[in-house]
Formats: C-alpha cells, sequence, structure tokens
C-alpha cells in the first residue's frame, strides 16, 4: 500500500510538470554563458527527483534551481561562486546544502571517498609486483609423474 | 486453484532444496555415493518445481486474474499481451520468483551437463547452490509471496508502470538475472573448491564456462538497460551512475577479471587463491546488487521496487553466504599452493594486471555508491554521489586498461621480451596516433575527449586483429589466411570480445565529445538548420493508443539529398495517472537524430528539442559484439572435452 502511494505522490508529482528539462525561454542569449550554465547543471541534483541532475531533470524545482543559476551567472559569479551560492545561500536564501552537489566536495571525510580508488590501486599493483617476484624466485617444481588413467585421457585428449 | 497449486509448487521446492543441500553434503564428506547421487534427481525437480510456479503466476497475469493482489497491482486488461507477460517481472515479488527460477535452472544444468566433474566435486557444487536456493525460496515465501489472494477481487488492475511497458525494459531484466544469478555457479564451485581443499587447472576450466556465460548475459542486460535509457528518458543519455545500474556493473567488472584470472588457474595454475576469491566477490557483489535494488536504501531511478523490510532479510543472506564463504577461504586459502613459475614480463603478468585495474575500478563503483550511505551514517553528512564523480574517479582505470590490453594479449605466457610482443603492434600503435591525431586537427578547440577516444578504440580494435593474425603464425600469405579459419575459437572469441570493448569505448567517447543539442520554439511549416539539416515541424495532434492519450508531432528532416519523417510523442497514461516522453529516432551508423516535442507555447508554437548523436548505436554495437566473442569462447570445443570423457568411461567399462 505504501509503494502504491508513493507511486501515486509521484505520478501527481509528474503530471503537474512540463515535459522538456531545459525550456527553450531558460536558455540565455549569450552562448559561453548558457554552455557555463549547462555544465554547472550537470553538477547540480534535482533535489525532488531519483538521483537526475537539474539538467536532464522536468520537475518545477529543478527549473527553478536552473533559473538562479542563470540568473547568478548573469550577476557575473563564477562558476564555484554560482556553486558555492547553492550549497551555502546568502542572507535571504537558505541554500541546499552539500547534498545537492553531484560531485562531493574533496574536504574533510569525504578525502576518502577520493582517495580510496587512488589508494586501492597502488596497494594492488603492490601486492601483485610483490606476487610477481615471488612467482618469478619460485622454484619450479618437478612435473608429476601421470597415473596410468591419466596417460590413457590425455591420449585420447591428443587423439580428438 | 492453479494459484493454490503454483504456491504449492513453491513451497515443495523449498524442501527439495532443503534436501539437496544437506544430503549430497554429507555424502561427498563421508563417500557415501547414494548420498551423493541424490543431487541430481534433487536439482531436477527443484526447477521443475519453481517452473511450475512461475507458469502459475504467468498464467494469473495473461488471464488477468485480479484476485491476486500482485496482478491488481501490476496489470490492467487493456495492457497488450507482450506486457501482461512481462509484468510477471515488472514488481519485485515476481521478479524474485524470476530470480529463484533461473537459479534452479543454473543449478539443473549443472546437473545435467556436469557428467565430467568428479562426483564429489558435482555434489558439494550442487549442495552449495541449493543453499542459495534455500535462502532465496525463504525469501520470496516469507517476506515476498506473490501469491497472496484479495478477499474481494476489483473489477480492473492498477496497471503496471507505464516506463516500463516497454519491449527493451520486458527483455532487460531476465538478462541480468540470467547473469547475476549464473554468477552464483562460479560461487558454488568456489566454495566446493574450498571444502575440497583443492584447485587445479581442471577446476579452472570448469568454472570457466559458466562465468563466461553469465558474464555474457550481464553484458547483454546492462546493454539493452542503456538502450532503453537512451530511447525512452527523452533526452539521451545512455548511463547515469545509478545505483541500480552500478549494482549490475560491478559484478560484471568483477566476473570479467574473474574470465582472466581463471585462464591463468587453467593454463598456468597460478593465482588459484586470488581466483577463488574474485568467485565468491562476483556473487557478492550480485548479492549486494539484489539488496540496493531491493531495500531501495539509495534511492534511485529505479525506486519502484523498495522495501526496508525485505533490505534487512537480504541483508541477512548476503551475512551469512559472504561471511560464511570468506571465513572458509581465510582457513583454507593457505592451501591453494601456485605451481607455474613466471617472468616479470609476460602473459601471466599481464593478466595480473587486467585483474588489478578490473578490480580497483569495481572498487571505486562500489565506494561511490556506499559512501552517501557511510557518509551519513558515520560523519552525519548527507551528500550525493553523481555522474560527475564516478567520470572521474572511475575513467582513469578503463583508459589503463585499454592502453596496456593489446599488449598484454600478444605476450606469451612464463617469459615474454617486450620489444618481441610490441613488434606486430608498431604499425597499431602508429595508426591509431594518426587516427587521433587527424581526428584533433578536425576538431580544433573541443576537447581531448574525442581524439583520445579515437586513439584507444583504433589501438584495441586493431590491437585485437594483430592478436588473431600472429596467431597465424610464419609463412605466406595465403597460408596464414587458410589458417585463420582454422583457429581455435576461442581465438576467435577472445580477439572479438577486446574489439567490442574498443568499439565502445570509442562510441562513449565520441558521444560523450561530439553530441549535438539545440532547444528552440519551432513553429509549425517554419524550417530550421541543424548542421546542415532542415527540420521541419509539420504539425501536432492527438492520438489515442489502447491504454495512453498521446499528443504526436510530424517533423520532417531534410539531410543531404534524403528527407524522412519523424513523430516524437509525449504520452499520458490515465490509470496511472503518468506523463511519458518517447522520442523519435532515425537511427543511423554514423549518427542519430533524435526528436522530442516540449510543451506548446504562444501562437501555435511548440518547444522542440533537437539532439545529433554521432556514433550512438556503436556503443550498444561494441557491447554485443563483446558477448558474441563470449558465445564464439563458449562454443569452443574444449569445452566439449566432456564428449571424450564420456567416451573413455564407456570404453573402461566394456573392458
Amino acid at each position: 500500500m505504501r509503494a502504491a502511494a508513493i507511486l501515486l505522490l509521484a505520478a501527481a508529482l509528474a503530471a503537474a510538470t512540463p515535459a522538456l528539462a531545459v525550456e527553450p525561454d531558460e536558455v540565455l542569449a549569450d552562448p559561453v554563458l548558457e554552455a557555463r550554465a549547462r555544465e554547472i547543471s550537470k553538477n547540480l541534483r534535482c533535489l525532488v527527483c531519483r538521483n537526475e541532475s537539474i539538467d536532464e531533470s522536468n520537475a518545477e524545482l529543478a527549473r527553478d534551481l536552473r533559473l538562479l543559476v542563470r540568473e547568478r551567472l548573469l550577476q557575473g559569479d563564477s562558476d564555484a561562486e554560482v556553486l558555492r551560492y547553492v550549497v551555502e545561500g546568502d542572507e535571504t536564501f537558505a541554500g541546499y546544502g552539500e547534498y545537492v552537489l553531484l560531485r562531493p566536495n574533496a574536504s574533510g571525510s569525504n578525502l576518502v571517498l577520493w582517495i580510496a580508488g587512488p589508494a586501492m590501486a597502488v596497494l594492488g599493483l603492490g601486492v601483485a609486483a610483490l606476487y610477481l617476484r615471488r612467482r618469478r624466485a619460485a622454484p619450479d617444481p618437478a612435473p608429476e609423474a601421470l597415473s596410468e588413467a591419466e596417460r590413457r585421457r590425455l591420449d585420447e585428449l591428443m587423439r580428438d | 486453484m492453479i494459484i493454490e497449486l503454483g504456491h504449492f509448487a513453491l513451497v515443495l521446492a523449498l524442501l527439495v532444496a532443503l534436501v539437496q543441500s544437506v544430503v549430497p553434503l554429507v555424502g561427498a564428506q563421508k563417500g557415501w555415493g547414494a548420498w551423493m547421487a541424490v543431487a541430481e534427481p534433487a536439482a531436477t525437480a527443484q526447477f521443475l518445481l519453481v517452473a511450475f510456479s512461475f507458469a502459475a503466476l504467468t498464467w494469473a497475469f495473461v488471464t488477468s486474474d485480479f484476485s491476486l493482489l500482485l496482478v491488481v497491482s501490476n496489470s490492467h486488461t487493456l495492457k497488450p499481451m507482450l506486457y501482461k507477460v512481462t509484468g510477471v517481472w515488472g514488481n519485485h515479488e515476481g521478479s524474485l520468483l524470476l530470480w529463484v527460477l533461473i537459479l534452479a535452472l543454473f543449478g539443473a544444468c549443472a546437473a545435467w551437463f556436469g557428467g565430467n566433474l568428479p562426483p564429489r566435486l558435482r555434489a558439494r557444487v550442487l549442495s552449495v547452490q541449493a543453499m542459495i536456493g534455500v535462502a532465496f525460496l525463504a525469501f520470496t515465501l516469507f517476506t515476498s509471496n506473490p501469491f497472496l489472494r484479495l478477499a474481494v477481487p476489483p473489477m480492473d488492475g492498477r496497471d503496471l508502470n507505464p516506463l516500463l511497458q516497454d519491449p527493451g525494459l520486458a527483455f532487460h531484466p531476465p538478462f541480468l538475472y540470467l547473469g547475476y544469478v549464473g554468477l552464483s555457479m562460479a560461487f558454488s564451485f568456489a566454495i566446493a573448491a574450498l571444502i575440497e581443499g583443492r584447485v587445479d587447472a581442471a577446476w579452472g576450466r570448469w568454472v570457466r564456462p559458466w562465468t563466461l556465460a553469465a558474464w555474457v548475459f550481464l553484458t547483454i542486460g546492462i546493454a539493452l538497460g542503456s538502450w532503453w535509457a537512451y530511447y525512452e528518458l527523452g533526452w539521451g543519455g545512455f548511463w547515469f551512475w545509478d545505483p541500480v545500474e552500478n549494482a549490475s556493473f560491478m559484478p560484471w567488472l568483477i566476473s570479467a577479471a574473474l574470465l582472466h584470472s581463471a585462464i591463468v588457474v587453467e593454463k598456468r595454475e597460478a593465482l588459484k587463491a586470488w581466483t577463488i576469491l574474485l568467485a565468491i566477490l562476483a556473487f557478492g557483489f550480485s548479492l549486494i546488487g539484489t539488496f540496493i535494488v531491493r531495500s531501495g536504501i539509495i534511492t534511485s531511478v529505479h525506486a519502484f521496487a523498495n522495501d526496508p523490510e525485505r533490505g534487512v532479510f537480504i541483508l541477512l543472506i548476503l551475512a551469512v553466504f559472504m561471511g560464511g564463504a570468506l571465513m572458509l577461504f581465510a582457513a583454507r586459502a593457505g592451501a591453494m599452493e601456485a605451481k607455474g613459475v613466471f617472468a616479470l614480463v609476460s602473459r601471466e603478468s599481464a593478466l595480473v594486471v587486467n585483474n588489478v585495474l578490473l578490480a580497483v575500478a569495481s572498487f571505486v563503483v562500489f565506494v561511490g555508491t556506499i559512501w552517501p550511505l557511510l557518509a551519513e551514517m558515520f560523519f552525519a553528512r548527507k551528500l550525493s554521489v553523481g555522474p560527475p564523480f564516478f567520470n572521474m574517479a572511475f575513467t582513469p582505470f578503463i583508459v589503463a586498461l585499454a592502453v596496456l590490453l593489446p599488449l598484454g594479449a600478444m605476450l606469451p605466457w612464463k617469459r615474454a621480451t617486450l620489444g618481441r610482443a610490441m613488434r606486430p603492434l608498431w604499425g597499431v600503435l602508429a595508426l591509431a596516433l594518426a587516427a587521433g591525431a587527424l581526428v584533433w586537427a578536425m576538431q580544433t578547440g573541443r576537447s581531448a575527449l574525442g581524439p583520445v577516444g579515437v586513439l584507444l578504440g583504433v589501438w584495441v580494435v586493431l590491437g585485437a586483429v594483430a592478436d588473431l593474425w600472429a596467431r597465424t603464425g610464419r609463412g605466406a600469405l595465403a597460408d596464414r589466411a587458410a589458417r585463420l579459419g582454422r583457429l581455435p575459437r576461442a581465438d576467435w572469441g577472445k580477439a572479438t570480445a577486446h574489439a567490442g570493448l574498443g568499439i565502445t569505448i570509442f562510441a562513449i567517447a565520441a558521444l560523450t565529445a561530439w553530441d549535438t543539442e539545440d532547444i528552440r520554439v519551432a513553429r509549425p511549416g517554419e524550417p530550421f538548420t541543424i548542421e546542415g539539416r532542415e527540420i521541419t515541424l509539420q504539425g501536432v495532434e492527438r492520438i489515442e493508443g489502447p491504454n495512453y492519450i498521446a499528443t504526436t508531432a510530424t517533423i520532417t528532416v531534410r539531410e543531404g539529398g534524403r528527407v524522412f519523417t519523424l513523430y516524437p510523442e509525449k504520452r499520458v497514461y490515465p490509470v496511472a495517472a503518468m506523463p511519458t516522453t518517447e522520442a523519435a529516432i532515425d537511427y543511423g551508423l554514423l549518427r542519430d537524430v533524435y526528436l522530442v516535442i516540449g510543451d506548446p507555447q504562444a501562437d501555435g508554437a511548440w518547444a522542440v528539442r533537437t539532439y545529433i548523436k554521432p556514433f550512438a548505436n556503436w556503443i550498444w554495437g561494441g557491447a554485443i559484439i563483446m558477448a558474441l566473442g563470449g558465445f564464439l569462447s563458449l562454443s569452443d570445443r574444449r569445452y566439449r572435452v566432456a564428449a571424450g570423457a564420456r567416451r573413455t568411461a564407456a570404453a573402461v567399462a566394456a573392458e
């Protein structure tokens, strides 16, 4: 029942929204600014959607956020300043918090996330190098004699 | 009545699975042949019972039996027949039943085609397979019973989520499940080998076809899902790094690693413990994937199937199987002594590097997927990890893999010299560099992604060709060409799969670097031009489909001398009260023209979005070629040596 309620809610939300992500009337006249707006949008999460950026989403809130990004760009903010504004806000606007960023900041505990891959690669290659050195140094084991059954099976295979 | 029989069959299947997981295991331990022999008929019976149960549920969907809660929630009398059938697995309970059915099918296949396995190993494999069956049958029956009845059946159902009413999605889950569940075979083989305390070349040979089959199905399943997203979600995205996508991608990466390390076990009797570990992890990732999808713990596009209580049950299954397997591994891995000796520069080393890269890439995906959860639990930070992170953190490992692949594939076993292995590759490298440079010169001022993609693609694809050619040995051109046809299927499979990977890498880079997007207000009858194509909105009309109402635009495109018409739609499904966007796509070898119709604007104009997507089809084409390579390799005759084994047995009996 709960799942059905969620579906209905999602349907109601979706029905109320336009069917395009970026609407023609949002597009900025300056193509350079517009391109920057699109890049920034790809890094901002649509807060009412399931794992979509505001660049992809049809939701009303995503549209508001896209307009906000463009407004800040027109006021001369740099890309980083726009992102900081959306996250932290100012006196009049509370900001959405770091949840809105699709590329998490590499600060504090998030360093673990960013370093995990490269650290694992170094570790893996290190262990692999040790293993390979050991393999090179290992004595070649004497080949075990084949049993009668094995020899017959081998002959069978060779004939095939 | 049929419903009750289906329910009863599922309960019987659980009992059979219980017997199958205990009796053969004890038999193998004590050396009792009769007890071990229970495994085969039990596996067959388990499969038949689950198959009957699945058929019963399908029957309920096909006949729209609205006394069944599941049918009411997910079906509707007006729904086309195809989606009535696929609706069986378009929901949690039904998809779980499909999961169990495929699990039982793999178990039965091991029983039917495992004639060449030593009886003890086979008994143990089937027993472990049945243990997984017990866990998931219990999960289905106790938390997600598909056969629940309603006391007062309604007149009609609530319809299937319209996004799921699509042929692409109809076949995406079965293939993914064939892959996920196929990895259970590798797991069962690994556990059986650990119990036995023995891993040898033969084990590597037995486990490889199962892994290969699972990997092929995963490849097809992931490609289908990606293609579906491309045409259905309305803006041509093909991969979102969504937790549920990652859940299928991690087992794919790990099983690719397993596939390669099992070669080393088979040919050189090294990397045994690592291969066992990979087999355990591959299935572990499948379970984690099931957990992520079924619990909805990480919100995602696929959130139609979430329930925290079921999540706990799956977490329990995960803990028991992974905990048990890893403990067994810790106790027994020491016994897996490596035999092969090889130099630092050798095929073995190249495959070790392949494994490190694939495993680390998979690890990156894993950490990125669960990081929001960890950050919230341990650092009280609510944050998101999205595509920008994954693109940055994951791509370098795949690039490294592609750079090393052609060389690694050419290195001989045991001992190699780099100079010699590179000899047939210098030409390929020169061509790849030239192609990359040419593209870079042609597209001045755009991102380096395109040229790098071309370089890597040409390098990997022609590298695969060079590898195949080098296998023909020396001599006159005609002789070598003739020998090409006689090469083992496995060689062809290897080259084909590698070439497929190269094509996919190139296509992803090309599409990301060069796609064009245009958003505008179009007036009917007034053409606009995009990259030399003249596009005209002819008109928009309202059309009624079987269970939806559509707003359909007619748009003509003049491209060079060719004119074609596309019909992008917006649909509303009244029963589910849900709108969808149906993009219209003109598929082409070099580009897709992708049109989306938006909202009506002032004085009869419409919002129209146009995308030109270069080489889009090559992404899935590459994936299908990879899968084809897997099939070629599977059909290699050395996997059919079982025939030889049976002949020997017969001959011995006759003496």
